[in-house]
C-alpha cells in the first residue's frame, strides 16, 4: 500500500472506524461488506434488529440512510421505503437512537448516509456531536461535495467522524484528487450515472472509477449503486476494498422482515474473498 | 438556529456598503470606496446563498454548461441569435403598457404593466428556454427534459426544442397531469414525451427530482432545462442573464415614456424568474424600491401557502443554499397557492440575498388577494392576467395605497398622481379561465366545464 499524504490515508491509526473495519476485512484477504439499510423502515426496531442481523451475517460497515422528502440520488424501491417511514412519523434524531442501537451490540462500523437538509437544519456541529455520541462513524453525503463542505470538515475533525464523499465516472482527475484529498475512512465509488437501484450486471464504468480514485491517491475505495448479489460482489471485490448494498437488502427487509435480511448477508458474503485476477 | 455555512462567503462586510448605496451614494468607479453594483451578480453565491448541493454525478456536467454559458456571452453570434429570436420570434420587445383605469384603485398612482404575457407562448417563460436551448446545441446536446408544474415551463420548453431540433421529455406530478391535461396536449402536440411523476408529493418539486434523476443517468446526451432561478450554479445566474432583457427593455420605456424612473417596481415570485429579470433593471438605482410578491395562499397563518422568504429559513434544495419552507427535520414542506406557477416551497437564492440586505422587500399576497386583482384587471383594462401574475398586480394596488398615503402625509396629496409603479406582468390567464370561473361561480352547476373546474383542470 501506498503512504500518500492526504486525509484519507493519513488517518492516525485508531481514529477512522470506517478504515479499521476495511482494513480488518483486508486482514483476511476479503474486501469488506458495506450494507445499507433506511432507518424507520418498516420501524427503528427493526431497523436495528436488521442492522445486528447484518454484523452477524458478515457485513464489516453499515450505513444508515435518513429519510428524505427529496431523494434525488435514490430509485424507486429505496424511494418508497423512505417515503413510508416519512409517514409513519420518522423523526431525524430517531437516527441516533437506530446507531447507538447497532453500536452497542456489534462491532461493525456504522455510518448515517444523508442528503445535507436534515444536517443543516439540526446544525451541523450539534448532528456531529450526537452521532460521534451514539457511536457512529460518519457520514456518507451524496449531495455535498467537498467544495460546500467546510462547516463538515469542521466538525468532523472535532469529532473525529469519517467524511465519505462521492466519486463518479464524470469526475475529472482534478475533482477526484480534491474529493480523495478531502474524504476520510474510505472513498463511495458510484459504479454508474445513475441513481439507487438493483442492475443486471454492475457497469463497467465502476473498476475505470476505482483506478481514477486510487491514481489520485485513495487508500480505500469502495463501490455501490446497481449491486444486488453475491456475483456482483465477487465482481467488484477483485478490485475494490469494499462493495455497498442497498436496494438488495432494502427490498429483503421489505419482505421478508430481518430474517430475509440475515440469509441475504450471509449469501453476499461469499462473494467477497479476493480471487486470482 | 441554521448557522450560516462557514465556507461561504458572508453578508456582513458588504451591510455598510448597500446601505449607504440605497441612501443615495452613488457607486464610484474611480472612488476608493467604490460601492458595488447589484446588477450582473455571476454566482455561485449571491452573499451565503446559491453555491453546489449537488450530487459529485452533475458537477462535471455544471461545470460544462458554465464554461459553455461563459463563452457564448461573450460570443457576438450567440448574443446576435438571442437578439435575433427574441426580436422575430418570442415578439420582443414586449409592450410597457399604462394601466390608468386600474391605477384609480391602487391611489391614484400611475401603473405601467411590462408586456410579457404577449410574447410567443404567453409569459416571460421563453426568454429562457430559448437561451437554454441554444447554449444545449453548442454543447453537442440532443436532447433537453424539464419540470413543470401547470405546464408553462414545459410548453415554453417544447417549444424551443422543436425551433431547434430537439428531443424533450418533460416530467410532471401525475396530478398536475390530469388536471391539466389540454396543458400535456401541447406539449405533445409540440413533439414532447410528457412523464407523469407519481413519487412523494407528485407536486413541481417531485417533478424536480425525478428530472434529476434522468440527468444523473443520462446526462452525455441531454441538457435539464430548469425553468426558474434557483437551483445549482451556474443555472441562478444564467436564467437571469435571459430573463434580464425584461428589465432593461422596461427601464428604457419608462424613461422614454415618463421621462424618468419609476418608485416601485412589482412582481410575483415562485422560483422567481420573471422577478428577478425585471428586478435586475432597477437593482443599482437607489431610488426604485423593489418588491417581491409570494403566494400566501389560504394565508401565511394557515400554514397554506407558498410564502417561502416571509415564513422559510435558509436550507439546500434542488442544488442551492436559499430560503425554504421545511419543518424542524429539515424536510421539505409542501407549499399551496391557487397559482401552480407559485406552488413552489423553494426559491432562488439570489432573491434570498437581496431579502437579507434589504434591497428588495417580499411579502405575502393570499389567494383571494390575487384572485380580486386579477378581476379587476381583466375588467379595468380588457387584459386577463395569469394567476401568477394577478399577485404582483394584487401587490401594486398595496404599494400605490402606500405610496397616496405618504404623498398625503407629507401634506401634497396630489403628488401620487405623479408617482410611477410598474409591474411585470409575467403572463396571460387564458390557461387560468376555469380555475377563474370557478372562483367567481361563472359556470352553470350542470355544465361540464363546472366539472372540469372542480377538478382544478386550466383551460
Amino acid at each position: 500500500m501506498s503512504t500518500a499524504e492526504n486525509s484519507a490515508n493519513a488517518t492516525v491509526p485508531g481514529t477512522s472506524k470506517s478504515a479499521a473495519a476495511i482494513d480488518r476485512a483486508r486482514a483476511q484477504g476479503r474486501a469488506a461488506l458495506i450494507g445499507y439499510l433506511p432507518a424507520g423502515y418498516p420501524s427503528v426496531e427493526d431497523t436495528i434488529a436488521a442492522g445486528i442481523a447484518l454484523a452477524e451475517n458478515g457485513a464489516d460497515l453499515i450505513e444508515i440512510g435518513i429519510p428524505y422528502s427529496d431523494p434525488v440520488m435514490d430509485g424507486q424501491v429505496i424511494q418508497a421505503a423512505t417515503t413510508e417511514a416519512l409517514a409513519k412519523g420518522f423523526h431525524v434524531s430517531q437516527v441516533f437512537d437506530v446507531v447507538h442501537g447497532i453500536t452497542s451490540k456489534t462491532d461493525a462500523a456504522v455510518l448515517v448516509m444523508t442528503y445535507w437538509n436534515p444536517v443543516v437544519r439540526m446544525g451541523v456541529d450539534e448532528f456531529s456531536r450526537r452521532l460521534a455520541e451514539a457511536g457512529g462513524a460518519g457520514l456518507i453525503t451524496p449531495d455535498l461535495i467537498p467544495d460546500e463542505a467546510a462547516e463538515w470538515m469542521a466538525a468532523s475533525d472535532k469529532y473525529s467522524l469519517d467524511r465519505v464523499f462521492l466519486v463518479a465516472p464524470s469526475s475529472t482527475p482534478e475533482r477526484m484528487k480534491r474529493t480523495v484529498d478531502a474524504s476520510r475512512g474510505f472513498v463511495y465509488a458510484v459504479s454508474i450515472m445513475g441513481v439507487t437501484g438493483a442492475r443486471a450486471s454492475v457497469s463497467s464504468a465502476a473498476r475505470d472509477v476505482v483506478a481514477a480514485a486510487r491514481a489520485a491517491g485513495a487508500e480505500r475505495v469502495c463501490v455501490g449503486l446497481g449491486v444486488s448479489n453475491s456475483g456482483h460482489v465477487r465482481e467488484i471485490a477483485a478490485y475494490a476494498d469494499g462493495v455497498i448494498v442497498g436496494t438488495a437488502l432494502v427490498a429483503a427487509i421489505g419482505e421478508g422482515g430481518v430474517d430475509a435480511v440475515a440469509s441475504l448477508t450471509k449469501e453476499l458474503s461469499t462473494g467477497l474473498t479476493k480471487e486470482e485476477a | 438556529m441554521v448557522r450560516p455555512m462557514a465556507d461561504a462567503p458572508t453578508t456582513g462586510p458588504e451591510d455598510n456598503t448597500v446601505e449607504a448605496f440605497l441612501e443615495g451614494n452613488r457607486p464610484d468607479e474611480n472612488g476608493p470606496q467604490a460601492t458595488p453594483s447589484l446588477r450582473h451578480a455571476p454566482g455561485p453565491y449571491f452573499g451565503s446563498y446559491g453555491g453546489r448541493w449537488m450530487p459529485e454525478s452533475l458537477i462535471a456536467a455544471l461545470d460544462e454548461l458554465e464554461d459553455t454559458f461563459e463563452k457564448a456571452k461573450a460570443d457576438p453570434d450567440f448574443t446576435a441569435q438571442i437578439a435575433d429570436l427574441n426580436k422575430n420570434y418570442s415578439g420582443r420587445p414586449s409592450l410597457l403598457t399604462e394601466a390608468k383605469r386600474f391605477a384609480e384603485h391602487a391611489g391614484g398612482v400611475r401603473i405601467f404593466l411590462k408586456r410579457e404575457d404577449l410574447n410567443h407562448t404567453g409569459s416571460h417563460k421563453i426568454n429562457n428556454v430559448l437561451g437554454q436551448a441554444l447554449l444545449a446545441k453548442r454543447m453537442g446536446k440532443t436532447r433537453v427534459i424539464a419540470e413543470t408544474g401547470a405546464g408553462q415551463h414545459g410548453v415554453a420548453s417544447a417549444t424551443a426544442a422543436a425551433l431547434l431540433g430537439l428531443e424533450c421529455v418533460v416530467y410532471m406530478g401525475a396530478e398536475d397531469c390530469r388536471r391539466q391535461a389540454l396543458n400535456v396536449a401541447r406539449m405533445e402536440l409540440l413533439g414532447a414525451t410528457v412523464i407523469p411523476v407519481t413519487n412523494g408529493s407528485q407536486t413541481l418539486k417531485d417533478a424536480i427530482n425525478e428530472a434529476l434523476r434522468d440527468w444523473v443517468a443520462n446526462v452525455g446526451t441531454t441538457h435539464y432545462l430548469l425553468g426558474t432561478a434557483a437551483g445549482a450554479h451556474p443555472f441562478p445566474a444564467m436564467v437571469r442573464y435571459f430573463h434580464e432583457v425584461i428589465g432593461d427593455e422596461a427601464r428604457a420605456q419608462i424613461l422614454d415614456q415618463t421621462g424618468r424612473l419609476p418608485d416601485a417596481v412589482c412582481a410575483c415570485i415562485g422560483g422567481g424568474s420573471n422577478a428577478i429579470g425585471i428586478f435586475h433593471g432597477f437593482l443599482d438605482d437607489p431610488s426604485v424600491r423593489i418588491y417581491g410578491f409570494e403566494a400566501g395562499g389560504e394565508g401565511v397563518e394557515t400554514g397554506r401557502h407558498a410564502a417561502t422568504i416571509t415564513l422559510g429559513k435558509p436550507g439546500v434544495l434542488h442544488g442551492a443554499r436559499s430560503y425554504l419552507m421545511q419543518d424542524d427535520d429539515g424536510q421539505t414542506v409542501e407549499s399551496h397557492s391557487i397559482s401552480a406557477g407559485l406552488d413552489y416551497p423553494g426559491v432562488g437564492p439570489e432573491h434570498s440575498y437581496l431579502a437579507d440586505i434589504g434591497r428588495v422587500s417580499y411579502e405575502p399576497i393570499t389567494d383571494s388577494e390575487a384572485m380580486e386583482a386579477f378581476r379587476l384587471l381583466c375588467r379595468t383594462e380588457g387584459i386577463i392576467p395569469a394567476i401568477e401574475s394577478a399577485h404582483a398586480l394584487a401587490g401594486a394596488i398595496k404599494v400605490g395605497q402606500r405610496l397616496a398615503a405618504e404623498a398625503e402625509a407629507a401634506g401634497d396629496a396630489a403628488a401620487a398622481a405623479d408617482k410611477v409603479v410598474i409591474v411585470n406582468l409575467s403572463g396571460r390567464g387564458d390557461k387560468d379561465v376555469a380555475t377563474a370561473a370557478e372562483w367567481f361561480n361563472l359556470l352553470d352547476k350542470d355544465s361540464p366545464e363546472h366539472e372540469i373546474a372542480q377538478e382544478g383542470e386550466q383551460l
